[in-house]
């Protein structure tokens, strides 16, 4: 279905080639999951299956990239949008239209559909996408969630035979993303689509892919099968780390698959401690909102809730899109007033002090980092000091590169960089592990830990249940402008599936939540 | 009825018709009659939903009006109501005042010019918030197609840019530079443009991605033939409604200009409808629902017109000397078309509440 004929690609101004001679055969109807570290080329590879690359971005593309017996040299993408339907990071993005049914019937209209054809396509995906009620609705008042099935149906209603998708669950809760797999799935086994997606949640999708392509740094391309890939890959979920240090074989993929090969490791487990990761020593609450009060208009965001955080406390707001989270921290900050109640960080009320004055005690890492750079590159963003912190992050990112230039994941670590150049007493983060692979993962969670440990309180608003076990000492869970669970986070993650980590549901009932306490726990016992 | 809304088209016909009967008079009677039946059909087809935000323009026009006329009004000898402290002017500057005395004709005759304004956004809002521009835009003929999609994507950048600026200038505020006054939105400027210009790659990468722009089996330069067609076709309306519109253009501006103009127009439609690879998604259909409106539109601003006619000044209410307001039959007449529709037309379908406006209350500083 999708062939790559030896292709290179190099970007306009790059000196070195982003892909690099990749050769490989996509036959109809499998899934493939494209995995990789944070801009080693991931995106670049998608978008060269509907010829985005090279029509749409410059550079220069040799070889010969052909779907469906089409060459993407002489056919550019709008030629290609009955068989490649592609949907972008940002579905918000991507929309042309402002209600739901038009957005559907977009693709067919520029494709020409018979009227009639048209009507029943768009009746079918609304019924199969569950869209019906929404029908009318304008797409920004969508939740993340609709917003993103939106995006797939409408390029499905093109009817496509290839369907390639850029991290389509990143940015969206587990139920969520639950429901988008679901629908991507059926579309695979149903219709027999072929599904070309990139993602960085390996632990939402890897169950699921027929075949894994490793764009490996220097523009590689592999091609294997989930479970060889897993084996020595440097992105991994925790279900396959556990896995390897647990030594299985074959190596599961899947929570059912690892839960029936788990069984010795859990009796051996049950005789061991969990180690403490977190010193529980009381400290000074730095952080008090008390009965905060939020609204929109006439909708409440926040319905009067009580909130705290202490000196040294790492706590992981958790919750739904639109829950609320977003706007607890913006009012921890002073971005915003309190409709009622009171919000006192640091002993002070920060929507009463000045923006100078408040940075100091509290820095806010936003959702979408590159709204805090206001330079022209890089060294000029960073504060004196703080490149050393960057590099820890993110290694190797060019000084004299414009802000807007970097990927995702880069853009996060400069602006966590700029923000805790202030050395700020809370540190708030708003999903941070958007675009972040498992390693920048790591790093970023080491140097959380470190913050915390000389007494920074930290708060991060997340979708990441595997980050909120990594290094939530407390987890806080948000619906609806309430907090509906506030405790430790082994005994708030454990309460809920959807929200249960992975280690901990192949290990439960035990408590163990990640698999570096499964690790510690493990060399504990072995000395 | 089972039929949906009206097309937007006819919405806009109806408006446009009365608003042309509006521009030829300052009476402040039928003024107010008129500004009275669009009113009344908005609210019996639609819950004021941008209509609000007319009104209060209009109020505030009218308010406007009134000020100036106060400040800076005419020196022409009047009853005079009250006097303000003036500032005399040189001389060469005669003909112009500030403050002075303030007299009833002046005041009077602002009003009427401020009534009559207020009676244009009136309609615009009427048709605005009847049928919403981008209808009206997915109705444009595919020989203006790309011009459709230019304004359609324009309509939704707007207000994602609005959004940006807020956004980026709160994060202003995250790095310590106080977000408040003129030096605040100064600083965001050059953010708020590279966001949007990324936003906007995005955006034509997924249009590109879903097959906007194919070529059909038509040759570039035939696309370009119609288009221009077109263009010139609506330009040679637009100039001959100015001329329809104003006193004292050449006669031939006016109805020949107008015909030739809509006869090109037309004939882009058809020369372009072939070979045409788009299709339209339920289109609104153009019914006998839409032709009674665009009538009622017409006979209510021909009302006014003869009302002229039969009674030369009657449109015009005098102020020097102040007169009473006249009221020809004619206009009643009108009035009476202009309200039909509020019966005529299929009932709007009840939309979904609109959307939440995402606006906090900032802190203030």
């Amino acid at each position: 279905m999708i062939e790559f004929d030896h292709v290179s690609f190099r970007y306009a101004e790059a000196a070195e080639p982003t892909l690099r001679d990749v050769d490989l055969a996509i036959p109809d109807g499998e899934l493939v999951l494209v995995i990789g570290a944070t801009g080693a080329g991931k995106s670049t590879l998608l978008r060269a299956v509907n010829g985005l690359v090279p029509h749409f971005t410059g550079g220069t593309l040799t070889g010969r990239v052909s779907v469906d017996a089409r060459d993407t040299r002489t056919n550019p993408p709008r030629e290609l949008a009955d068989v490649v339907g592609y949907v972008g990071q940002n579905p918000l993005a991507g929309f042309v239209t402002d209600t739901v049914e038009e957005e559907l019937a977009y693709a067919m209209e520029s494709l020409g559909v018979d009227p009639a054809v048209m009507r029943r396509r768009t009746e079918d995906i609304l019924d199969s996408f569950g869209l019906t009620p929404f029908r009318d609705r304008s797409l920004v008042e969508l939740s993340a969630g609709q917003q993103q099935r939106v995006a797939i149906g409408s390029v499905l209603t093109a009817g496509p035979r290839v369907l390639v998708l850029d991290e389509p669950t990143s940015a969206l809760d587990p139920p969520a993303a639950e429901d988008v797999l679901a629908t991507l799935t059926r579309l695979v086994h149903d219709l027999g689509i072929t599904v070309v997606m990139a993602e960085h949640r390996l632990e939402r999708v890897v169950q699921y892919a027929d075949r894994i392509l490793e764009v490996q740094p220097g523009g590689v391309v592999v091609d294997g099968t989930p479970s060889s890939t897993m084996a020595r890959a440097v992105v991994a979920p925790p279900v396959v780390e556990l896995g390897r240090l647990a030594n299985w074989q074959p190596l599961p993929l899947s929570i059912r698959d690892a839960r029936r090969v788990a069984e010795p490791l859990r009796k051996q487990l049950a005789a061991l401690r969990i180690p403490s990761l977190f010193s529980s020593q009381a400290r000074d609450t730095v952080v008090v909102a008390h009965r905060l009060v939020a609204r929109y208009g006439n909708v409440l965001a926040l319905r009067g809730i009580d909130f705290s955080v202490a000196q040294g406390e790492i706590v992981a707001l958790m919750g739904r899109n639109g829950a609320g989270k977003s706007t607890l921290l913006a009012h921890l900050v002073g971005l915003f007033a309190p409709a009622a109640g009171r919000v006192e960080v640091a002993g002070h009320e920060p929507h009463r002090r000045s923006a100078s004055e408040v940075i100091r005690d509290v820095g806010l890492v936003p959702q979408e980092p590159s709204d805090l750079f206001c330079a022209d590159t890089i060294d000029d963003e960073l504060p004196a000091g703080a490149r050393q912190l960057l590099d820890r992050l993110s290694p190797g990112i060019d000084g004299t590169m414009h802000p807007r230039d970097l990927s995702e994941g880069q853009r996060l670590a400069l602006a966590l960089s700029v923000i805790l150049a202030t050395e700020p007493k809370v540190l708030l983060l708003d999903e941070p592990t958007r675009g972040l692979d498992y390693p920048a993962k790591a790093r970023l969670v080491a140097v959380l830990r470190e913050r915390a440990a000389t007494g920074t309180a930290i708060v991060i608003a997340t979708h990441d249940v595997e980050l909120a076990a990594d290094v939530a000492t407390r987890t806080a869970v948000l619906a609806d402008g309430e907090i509906v669970a506030d405790g430790p986070t082994s005994e708030v993650v454990t309460a809920s599936p959807a929200f249960a980590p992975q280690v901990s549901k192949i290990l439960h009932p035990l408590p163990w939540l990640t698999v570096s306490q499964v690790r510690a726990s493990l060399e504990a016992a072995a000395r | 009825m089972t039929r949906g809304a009206l097309h937007p088209g006819a919405w806009w016909a109806w408006a446009l018709a009365i608003a042309t009967a509006a521009t030829r008079t300052t009476n402040p009677v039928v003024l107010a009659l008129l500004i009275g039946a669009t009113s009344f059909v908005v609210a019996n087809r639609r819950s004021g939903r941008a209509f609000g935000f007319f009104v209060r323009l209009g109020i505030f026009v009218l308010g406007i009006r009134l000020v100036f006329e106060v400040v800076f009004g005419s020196t022409l000898p009047g009853d005079t109501l009250l006097r303000l402290p003036s500032i005399p002017l040189p001389s060469f500057m005669a003909g112009l005042r500030i403050g002075g005395p303030v007299t009833a004709q002046a005041l009077l005759s602002a009003t009427y010019g401020g009534m009559q304004l207020a009676a244009l956004l009136m309609c615009i809002g009427a048709a605005n918030s009847l049928a919403s521009p981008r209808r009206l835009l997915k109705a444009v003929p595919g020989a203006l197609y790309e011009l459709g999609v230019a304004v359609t994507v324009a309509m939704s950048f707007a207000p994602q840019l609005v959004h940006a600026a807020t956004r980026i200038r709160r994060a202003r505020r995250l790095r310590g530079v106080s977000a408040s006054g003129i030096r605040g939105w100064a600083g965001v400027a050059l953010p708020v443009l590279q966001d949007a210009l990324e936003k906007s790659i995005d955006l034509a990468a997924a249009m590109d991605s879903r097959g906007f722009g194919r070529r059909g089996d038509v040759s570039r330069a035939r696309r370009r033939f119609t288009t221009g067609m077109m263009l010139a076709g609506l330009l040679a309306v637009a100039v001959a409604s100015y001329g329809l519109l104003t006193t004292g253009a050449p006669p031939v501006v006016g109805v020949p200009l107008l015909l030739a103009g809509t006869g090109i127009a037309c004939a882009a439609v058809l020369f372009g409808r072939r070979g045409n690879v788009r299709s339209r998604y339920r289109p609104d259909s153009w019914d006998s629902a839409e032709w009674l409106t665009v009538a009622c539109g017409v006979a209510a601003a021909f009302g006014v017109i003869v009302a002229g006619w039969i009674e030369p000044g009657s449109l015009h209410t005098s102020t020097y000397p102040i007169a009473a307001p006249a009221l020809p039959w004619p206009v009643l007449l009108a009035t009476g078309f202009a309200l039909l529709p509020a019966w005529l037309t299929p009932a709007l379908p009840q939309t979904v509440s609109p959307a939440v406006p995402m606006r906090l209350v900032e802190a203030g500083r």
